[in-house]
């Protein structure tokens, strides 16, 4: 197989061509091992996809399903003896003596670790730009942003440097960038993958999941990774085993479409090519009707408050005294702790820990905390009323496509809306998939699903239907 | 300042708060050992030290223990109880807050004694801090160490109602929960190594009111003597205070055990935010029917029930509480009363010979388990002394010698020291009638009314009969040869 052909090939169809012995897990490792490791060298000047590549191929020892097919991981999942950062100067050169268990599992699965990818420092972002080791860029367009926080995973999937790659998702960290970059990203259900070893941002959303060209990888990925985790209490044995997709129709299948998050604020190419879609499933055989999630406007608010008061605790950890970046010549040890945290936070991370610290204080508790946990309840019951009525629903899953580099970092609450489609699946803690459904002045867009809690199979059949009936070409990000 | 009328007197108002380290197998998040005096930072893991990523999974054996200390305390039982984080920056906390229970704790209410129980949750220890430097404080010193062995270990926190009037009361208080915990096996309860921990929230009200005075908080005592002075202390400080005039602020106080001084740590202005909010990376703690029945199951008597029971097998009230509030001595009671011994022991007899005679034989506080004195001997001695066979001024010197050299048989003791009991009144009376010769000057003092005079005659008695006699029987002897009417 020559080397060109390598890099088209899906991570279901290099582990079977491995299997098969018409590839080497060696070669196939070392082809993209240098292709990671230039990009890692061009900084800045290439997409800066990844924090760390591995320096040589492992020992071809990797066991079945998936045969040493290389695997690029989010630079916040803990990986023992190689620098987990999540994108903080703060943890810079950090080297846990522990492995993730999602991280382990997909080793034990035969994945092997090529590259740790760049990130919006600890997930806080969705454009990449806050990364303290420089932004990513879009492959699609290298002005661009590639979306975040999952960016620097999704621009390496997209741009054919790793096969697939491991993300997380709070808000929407793996479906924007997945939309953004035209890949595949799903969110599982909250619970159905360890988080033991993730470097937190807000524990009660955080959640693995995998970057991949298609939806068949997604599924055979997500397939190894769930399950109950003994150091994960919030962790739960997924009910079924994950599926490899095969549908091609969606016949019966009833679709709603939110009148909240299909509407306002969406840009009319994104709109179009999500009506598209739309138009592509009925012909599929599905049922599409309008749904309403009445508090799904008000998601965005809740989140705004509850992700950073969990980082606010999350981050209290990194003063100094253990490991990772510690001020010298502080003159004690609260001057120890404001110079560390003011060296080695950036403007984000230090807005958010601000947010999150005034909302959980005394006296105004009830006001924000409070109310945003009342808010997050009632989204989840609105999911759960609308799925009485629909199998799925679906969604645009951002606003708008990728957008330019520092287009939006001034303004933060600009920034923020970028997770408006994607933010109240995370805080009902159901599973949803973003797939790239056609593309608006050239640049992908994606089409979020979403299904009840631990319907992933259902969602991966849709998604796979759609998927074959839309064509999206991928190609040219990898050119 | 405006001055406010001063009452007479005030009445000190007391409530502790208990941190009990809980005697489990490991952490109370994490799988590591605890640790006993183990070379620093040994007995830790990537959970216990913080490290990014790593995630708290509760020790179902420390919710045993809660529950087993909420039975013993009467407490209801959360059927759903959560963790809440509490959020302070300090190196002695490595993840920047501990996780603790909040608003709904795993035991709610409860009692023991006399002594309301306001509630008992679950939290995990922080690490422990040593400054070094001139000032042994984190101020000022060269350096700070940390070591973490002990940062996770579970703790119960007990909180009482404010129900304790005075520092003695608190104290004693204090002992029978430490019993009380002690005999559910749940802790060590050691307040020298920290096993057991006390903060008390004390403050002073005008005699006969039922108001609450502002409070203030005394930190860590680690002795039931230090307890003792420092409440007593913080009660004088205040009652100076409030009766020149003044107001206490509510603050947190150290006690200095080697001065006796009380300082300020902190002022309600600089209390911390704790900021609480549910901890995301545990699920709620929800009681189910097996685990009630594991921690019922599990439990041993209680103090308050033994005592109960001592009395119910003739006991006074008294002596049931000494030996059951000091579980050593009531479980040594018990083996002394199945050993069996003929004559059996009379159970009163015994308790008092444990607690009045034996008890003060063994230096302080030794557990008489731990002594030469068998149970079944000294069962066997109060059986001899209950059938007066031995007098009890030679039963007193039998324990003497069963302290001393041990052995398993009084009898023979009392035989090998000619110490058994005058059988024949003859003898006995023959006895009396020469000391009264040999102190006739005394005779004649009592004869007119002098009670006390009785002393060197009955002395005599003792000496020449080595302790044999029966003093009562001495004294009847003495009136009846003097003429005089007796009544013991």
């Amino acid at each position: 197989m020559s080397t060109t052909d390598v890099f088209e090939l899906s991570a279901t169809a290099a582990a079977g061509a491995i299997a098969g012995g018409e590839l080497s897990a060696g070669e196939l490792f070392e082809a993209y091992r240098l292709r990671a490791a230039a990009d890692r060298a061009a900084g800045e000047d290439g997409l800066n996809c990844f924090t760390w590549v591995a320096a040589e191929a492992p020992e071809d020892d990797a066991p079945a399903p998936f045969h040493g097919v290389p695997l690029a991981v989010k630079d916040l999942f803990c990986t023992a003896g190689v620098p987990s950062q999540s994108g903080s100067r703060i943890l810079e050169g950090y080297e846990p003596p522990y492995t993730a268990t999602v991280v382990s599992r997909l080793r034990e699965s035969g994945a092997r670790l090529l590259a740790k990818t760049n990130q919006d420092e600890f997930a806080m972002g969705s454009s990449n730009e806050n990364s303290a080791f420089g932004v990513v860029r879009n492959p699609w367009d290298r002005e661009r942003v590639p979306g975040g926080s999952s960016g620097g995973s999704a621009a390496a999937v997209a741009a054919g440097l790793a096969p697939w790659a491991l993300g997380t998702d709070t808000g929407g960290s793996i479906r924007q960038p997945a939309a953004l970059c035209g890949i595949v990203g799903l969110k599982p259900t909250y619970g159905s993958v360890s988080r033991y070893g993730m470097i937190a941002f807000a524990s009660s959303l955080d959640q693995a999941g995998p970057l991949t060209r298609d939806v068949s990888d997604a599924a055979l990925m997500l397939r190894h990774m769930v399950g109950r985790d003994p150091c994960d209490a919030t962790s739960l044995e997924f009910p079924e085993e994950i599926q490899l997709p095969s549908a091609e129709r969606l016949d019966g299948i009833r679709l709603g479409v939110p009148e909240e998050l299909s509407g306002e604020g969406i840009e009319p190419g994104v709109l179009e090519a999500f009506q598209a879609a739309l138009a592509r499933a009925q012909e599929l055989g599905a049922e599409v009707q309008t749904v309403r999630l009445p508090h799904a406007p008000h998601a965005l608010s809740a989140y705004y408050v509850l992700a950073p008061a969990e980082a606010s605790s999350n981050l209290a950890r990194f003063d100094g005294v253990r490991y990772g970046l510690r001020a010298q010549d502080a003159s004690d040890l609260l001057d120890m702790y404001t110079r560390t945290r003011h060296d080695g936070f950036g403007p984000e991370v230090k807005r958010r820990i601000m947010l999150g610290t005034y909302a959980l204080s005394s006296g105004y508790y009830d006001a924000y905390y409070g109310r945003a946990q009342r808010v997050r309840t009632k989204i989840a019951e609105d999911f759960r009323a609308a799925f009485e009525g629909v199998d799925l629903i679906v969604t645009p899953t951002s606003p708008s496509v990728a957008f330019r580099l520092g287009e939006k970092t001034s303004e933060p609450l600009e920034m923020y809306l970028n997770d408006y489609c994607t933010v109240p699946m995370s805080l009902a803690g159901i599973p949803a998939i973003s797939i790239p459904c056609g593309l608006s002045e050239g640049l992908p867009v994606g089409l979020q699903i979403a299904g009840p809690a631990f319907s992933e199979n259902r969602l991966l059949d849709a998604a796979h239907a759609l998927e074959q009936a839309i064509g999206f070409d991928g190609a040219p990000a990898r050119a | 300042m405006e001055r406010r009328p001063v009452p007479d007197a005030y009445e000190p108002v007391i409530g502790l708060e208990i941190h009990v380290q809980l005697a489990t197998a490991t952490k109370m998040f994490c799988g590591c050992e605890l640790s006993f005096g183990e070379p620093p930072n040994t007995r830790t893991c990537a959970v216990c030290l913080g490290l990014p990523g790593s995630l708290p999974v509760a020790n179902a054996g420390a919710v045993h223990f809660g529950l087993m200390i909420g039975l013993a305390l009467g407490s209801e039982l959360a059927p759903r109880s959560i963790f809440h984080r509490k959020n302070y920056f300090y190196p002695d906390l490595p993840k920047g807050y501990q996780i603790s229970q909040y608003d709904e704790p795993l035991c709610l209410g409860g009692a023991l004694g006399d002594v309301r129980i306001h509630r008992v949750h679950l939290e995990e220890d922080a690490a422990k801090l040593t400054h070094v430097g001139s000032s042994g404080r984190i101020h000022g010193s060269d350096a700070s160490i940390v070591d973490f062995n002990r940062g996770g270990t579970p703790l119960a926190e007990i909180v009482t109602e404010p129900d304790l009037r005075s520092a003695e009361q608190a104290s004693e208080w204090l002992k029978l929960l430490r019993t009380t915990l002690r005999q559910l096996g749940v802790s060590d309860v050691n307040m020298e190594e920290g096993s057991l921990r006390c903060d008390a929230n004390i403050s002073l009200r005008p005699a006969g009111t039922s108001g609450l005075g502002t409070k203030t908080e005394l930190k860590n005592m680690n002795s039931f003597r230090f307890i003792e002075r420092g409440i007593r202390a913080e009660i004088a400080r205040q009652q100076k205070i409030l009766s020149e005039g003044g107001q206490i602020l509510q603050e947190t106080l150290h006690f200095d055990p080697d001065s006796g001084a009380i300082t300020s740590l902190r002022s309600k202005e600089e209390a911390h935010d704790y900021r609480y909010f549910p901890e995301p990376d545990l699920i709620p703690v929800a009681i189910d029917e097996d685990m009630l029945d594991a921690a019922r199951a599990a439990m041993s008597e209680l103090p308050a029930d033994r005592a109960r029971r001592f009395q119910e097998i003739g006991l006074t009230a008294d002596s049931a509480q000494q030996l059951a509030f000091r579980g050593e001595l009531g479980d040594y009671f018990e083996l002394a009363l199945a050993a069996g011994t003929e004559p059996a022991p009379q159970a009163q007899m015994l308790a008092n010979w444990i607690v009045g005679e034996l008890v003060g034989r063994l230096t302080d506080g030794e557990d008489p388990a731990a002594s030469l004195v068998q149970p079944g001997a000294l069962a066997a001695l109060v059986g001899m002394l209950g059938e007066k066979r031995v007098s009890v001024g030679a039963g007193r010197q039998v324990l003497d010698t069963l302290v001393a050299k041990g052995g398993s048989d009084p009898m023979a003791i009392v035989q090998a020291e000619g110490l058994a009991a005058m059988d024949g009144q003859d003898e006995l009376a023959e006895v009396v009638k020469a000391a009264l010769q040999a102190n006739a000057d005394a005779a004649e003092r009592v004869r007119e009314g002098n009670a006390k005079a009785i002393g060197p005659i009955v002395g005599y008695v003792m000496r020449e009969t080595k302790g044999r006699a029966e003093g009562t029987e001495v004294a009847r002897l003495i009136h009846e040869q003097l003429g005089m009417p007796f009544s013991p």
